[in-house]
């Protein structure tokens, strides 16, 4: 398999810059001191950002630290007044009330899910809102012409009465830029554009990027991808925790991937998890050579050839970036419940097993509590003790029929061992707090007895007392003799609970570190690594 | 003054529960009072039950299809359609119409789960598969009719629909019914006392003891008063006891059998169902199945009343049968919904039929009426989890 084709670096496409005319920098963007509150979280804290005109300014940083956030900012999502500091463009104030009045500005933001309507032609969908029309009527001559002209620029080639359905991802995010192109864009923002796409595409995308700074335009890319930033940006801007860490020139400087790593993850791990003695036994579980296509696109690999183990009495950890793969391994092992065109093997204790239905699984002793608990964990209009017997039901049932006081009894027992904060089991799980629903969807998998649980992002928008005593589940677990998988985006986490890591980096697992031998920067560069050999740190 | 305003709230609380009981004895004393007491005379009483009857058994597998998230458009055209196969099984084939009848039940089952397979196995939305058996079982049955009606029935086969339990004793009050009305009242106590007994024992009731007897107490009044006013006819509907059979199976069914609750699991929420190892796609496939025999089973009835197999028969008992279970409370999305609130909403509609028809209100205006109660249901439910919604803030 060739490396990740990266477009190559060619000054001569890149604008000359201004620096050597003595100009000061042109300054098109500035955000002064944004503070976003969310209900009990800070998600912003006094970022700043200036962005100068015709560049690519790339903005990098872990999952959660508020790089969203401060597109939505600036793009009108969240409208002026429900935040704080100042937003100005080409010096002046702006206060966008919402996306249209951003765009308006020449602001525009294409969001990681392309919103595209998939049963319209590329001309409809490029001026979908804003239509080329005669007295009401659309006129499709000028239409068509207009997002010819549009395509070309952004090259595509695609006759633009062609649906949306019928061409690829890469092709969408490319109607996606004319669409921002036809509307005069000054500063285009793109959240995650290649997280989708694959090396081709994404080689493509990147080319044009940089060629419409050859036609005047500001581009911010968010990307988790350090060699795409390496390629394209001229600056980036790393913001850690909802503050602004630094701004780096990628030209001054000799920056490297692992500079811009140090500033993503350059946080102390102080005492938030419990001391935990791991008792590890014998091998429990073993994927083999798992390979996971995606559920529409069969062409694209989502995992590829994963190896992965977990022994009695460990806790094993899963670390990859947004997009990395991880919540599809788990749920493409627990009942092939994601992709399509699945290989590979599953052992237990040294037996293959089947885990092609979500009910064989958990026969075989898996289970899944999912990183999204309002989706896919719980009936929020049903009660917690509906909840917590969900996935073995059987085991109150005695000719077909459950008893309902062992159930009773057997969610009162949880209540009270998982500290569930709530009066009684007859409560709806929907009036309960994140914590309190996410012990809720660990009581459910616990009461189900498996050998292995895979818990993805068991702490997500849960407090921190919480995560503490999910952590202390977790240990218990661990001690009773179970594998514990833990899927999560925060390195701290993985690194205060888990006896081992491995990372995966676009459907690859890239190493299998010990936690004696595991740093953040360490563990953020296989996350980042493109497909290489695996590296076995444990050898 | 404490426990009254914390009364009141209990009460604001169970406002969708009384509220349905209110609806339901407003319009009866409203038809008692306007019919000038025609609506509660013992003989319509009887007739209110027989002709209902029909619709009430559709709600029961209607109500459970919609909890599931679903919906089922075809039921009028499968009591058509078993209908016609139940007269030229027993007129044409000379069927004794005991077997006549669990053929009727097999063919209602088949027809289900040719419905059901390609709802639950092929992924076509319920409301597509339905509307096409909707019109393919009508045409069924007009072609197995060959467009004619068939009559008449013989008599085993039009008690099902019409006919009354033995009675004894000549004059009075008829013993049997009044028995069987006691028996269901020391019933409906004993499983409500043992009901609060294990919800104490688990600390989980909520429900202050007086409203507690006073709910028992409107049952049982309710019950007996049916009873005296049924015993005073011709005694107890077989049809009436069909039904109760039914509710009270399907009742507990719903309530705590593996199967019904994996049906309130998937119309709740279907990925976490399917994540949770609920087997989804076989339930929705039974719930159809159990649907179409429930069907055939209203067909069964209907033609045993009428005395008829008709081309044309069935015609509309869907909506009926929706509207009885929107009424009782169920929510278009899934997951909400009991056995006992579409009795009641089919009550009410029943009720309206029975008493619009008694006051001469034409059909254009009955259909009118029918059509802004079942809004007003729907709007009141909506407006009582909005305040639920906000209170919760």
């Amino acid at each position: 398999m060739p490396d990740r084709a990266v477009p190559p670096v060619r000054p001569s496409a890149r604008p000359a810059r201004d620096t050597e005319e003595g100009n000061v920098a042109d300054t098109i963007l500035e955000m002064r001191d944004i503070t976003k509150t969310f209900p009990g979280v800070k998600a912003l804290q006094g970022v700043s950002l200036e962005v100068e005109r015709g560049q690519v300014h790339a903005i990098c940083g872990e999952n959660g630290a508020g790089k969203s956030t401060l597109m939505k900012v600036l793009s009108g999502v969240y409208p002026a007044g429900s935040f704080e500091g100042q937003i100005l463009l080409d010096g002046q104030p702006v206060e966008f009330k919402d996306i249209n009045d951003s765009e308006a500005s020449g602001v525009v933001i294409i969001h990681q899910e392309l919103a595209l309507s998939p049963f319209l032609s590329i001309a409809e969908n490029i001026f979908l809102g804003n239509e080329r029309s005669t007295r009401g009527f659309i006129d499709w001559n000028k239409t068509n012409l207009a997002a010819a002209e549009l395509l070309e620029r952004v090259g595509l080639k695609d006759n633009p009465v062609t649906k949306i359905v019928d061409i690829g991802v890469g092709k969408q995010q490319l109607v996606e830029i004319a669409k921002a192109l036809s509307k005069r864009v000054k500063i285009l923002i793109l959240d995650e554009p290649t997280a989708a796409l694959n090396d081709d595409d994404s080689a493509h995308l990147l080319d044009l990027i940089q060629s419409l700074q050859v036609q005047g335009i500001t581009s911010i890319i968010i990307s988790h991808k350090l060699n795409e930033i390496k390629a394209i940006a001229d600056k980036v801007t790393i913001i850690r925790d909802g503050k602004t860490i630094e701004t780096l020139d990628m030209h001054a400087d000799e920056v490297s991937e692992d500079r811009i790593i140090r500033g993503m993850v350059g946080r102390d791990l102080s005492s938030r998890y419990p001391e935990h003695e791991p008792k590890i036994g014998e091998e429990l579980l073993r994927i083999e050579d798992w390979t996971v296509h995606h559920p529409l696109d069969a062409s694209r690999e989502i995992i590829h050839q994963a190896n992965l183990t977990v022994r009695a009495g460990e806790i094993v950890g899963i670390a990859g970036l947004m997009g990395a793969g991880r919540t599809e391994l788990a749920m493409s092992v627990f009942g092939h419940s994601y992709g399509s065109g699945i290989s590979g093997t599953v052992y237990k204790r040294g037996v293959p097993i089947k885990t092609n239905t979500v009910s064989a699984a958990i026969d075989n002793g898996i289970a899944y509590a999912t990183e999204d608990r309002k989706r896919y964990g719980l009936n929020l209009i049903d009660d917690i003790k509906r909840n917590v017997s969900g996935s073995a039901l059987g085991k109150l049932a005695s000719w077909g029929f459950v008893d309902g006081s062992k159930e009773t009894t057997v969610a009162g027992g949880y209540l009270k061992s998982m500290n569930i904060k709530a009066p009684n089991v007859s409560v709806s799980t929907g009036k309960l707090s994140g914590g309190n629903q996410q012990k809720v969807v660990l009581s459910k998998w616990m009461y189900a007895d498996p050998d292995v649980l895979i818990l993805d992002e068991p702490t997500r928008g849960i407090d921190v007392g919480a995560k503490f005593e999910i952590y202390t589940i977790i240990n218990a677990l661990a001690d009773q003799g179970k594998g514990v998988i833990v899927i999560s985006s925060e390195l701290p986490e993985l690194l205060g609970i888990c006896d081992r890591i491995y990372t995966l980096s676009e459907g690859h697992i890239t190493a299998d570190v010990a936690r004696a031998d595991a740093t953040p920067e360490h563990l953020m560069q296989y996350m980042t690594q493109e497909r290489e050999t695996p590296v076995n740190e444990r050898d | 003054m404490n426990a009254i305003s914390s009364a009141a709230r209990y009460l604001t609380g169970q406002l969708r529960q009384i509220g349905l009981f209110i609806a339901l004895i407003v319009i009866v004393l409203f038809f008692q009072l306007t019919t000038g007491g025609i609506t509660l005379a013992p003989i319509n009483v009887s007739n209110l039950i027989v002709q209902n009857s029909y619709i009430l058994i559709l709600a029961i597998g209607m109500v459970m299809v919609i909890i599931a998230g679903h919906i089922d458009l075809s039921v009028g055209s499968i009591v058509a359609f078993v209908g016609a196969m139940a007269g030229v099984m027993i007129t044409q084939w000379g069927l004794p119409w005991p077997v006549a009848a669990v053929l009727c039940l097999v063919i209602g089952a088949l027809v289900g789960a040719w419905q059901g397979f390609w709802i639950a196995y092929f992924g076509i939305p319920a409301f597509i598969v339905t509307l096409a058996g909707m019109l393919a079982f009508r045409g069924a049955a007009q072609i197995a009719l060959q467009n004619q009606q068939i009559s008449p029935f013989p008599e085993g086969f039009r008690s099902l629909g019409s006919g009354f339990l033995p009675s004894f004793g000549t004059t009075g009050y008829e013993p049997l019914t009044l028995t069987l009305g006691v028996l269901a009242s020391l019933a409906m106590a004993f499983f409500a006392f043992r009901g609060r007994a294990v919800r104490r024992k688990y600390v989980l009731e909520d429900e202050p003891f007086a409203w507690f007897i006073v709910k028992l107490a409107f049952g049982i009044v309710l019950i007996m008063y049916v009873a005296f006013l049924l015993a005073s006819y011709n005694g107890t509907p077989i049809v009436l006891v069909i039904l109760g059979v039914l509710v009270v199976v399907y009742s507990v069914v719903m309530r705590s059998a593996v199967f019904g609750r994996h049906t309130y699991a998937i119309g709740g929420n279907l990925l976490a169902a399917q994540l949770s190892g609920v087997k989804t796609k076989r339930v929705t496939f039974l719930l159809f199945v159990n649907m179409g025999a429930i069907s055939a089973l209203a067909g069964l009835v209907f033609t045993g009343q009428l005395n008829l197999a008709s081309p044309s028969a069935g015609n509309g008992f869907e909506l009926d049968a929706i509207a009885a279970v929107f009424i009782g409370g169920a929510a278009v999305t899934g997951g909400i919904g009991t056995v006992p609130g579409a009795i009641v909403g089919g009550l009410i509609i029943g009720i309206l039929n029975n008493g619009m028809s008694i006051l001469g209100v034409g059909t254009e205006y009955q259909s009118l009426i029918k059509g802004l109660v079942l809004l007003a249901a729907v709007a009141f439910d909506v407006f009582n989890k909005r305040r639920a919604a906000a209170s919760r803030k």
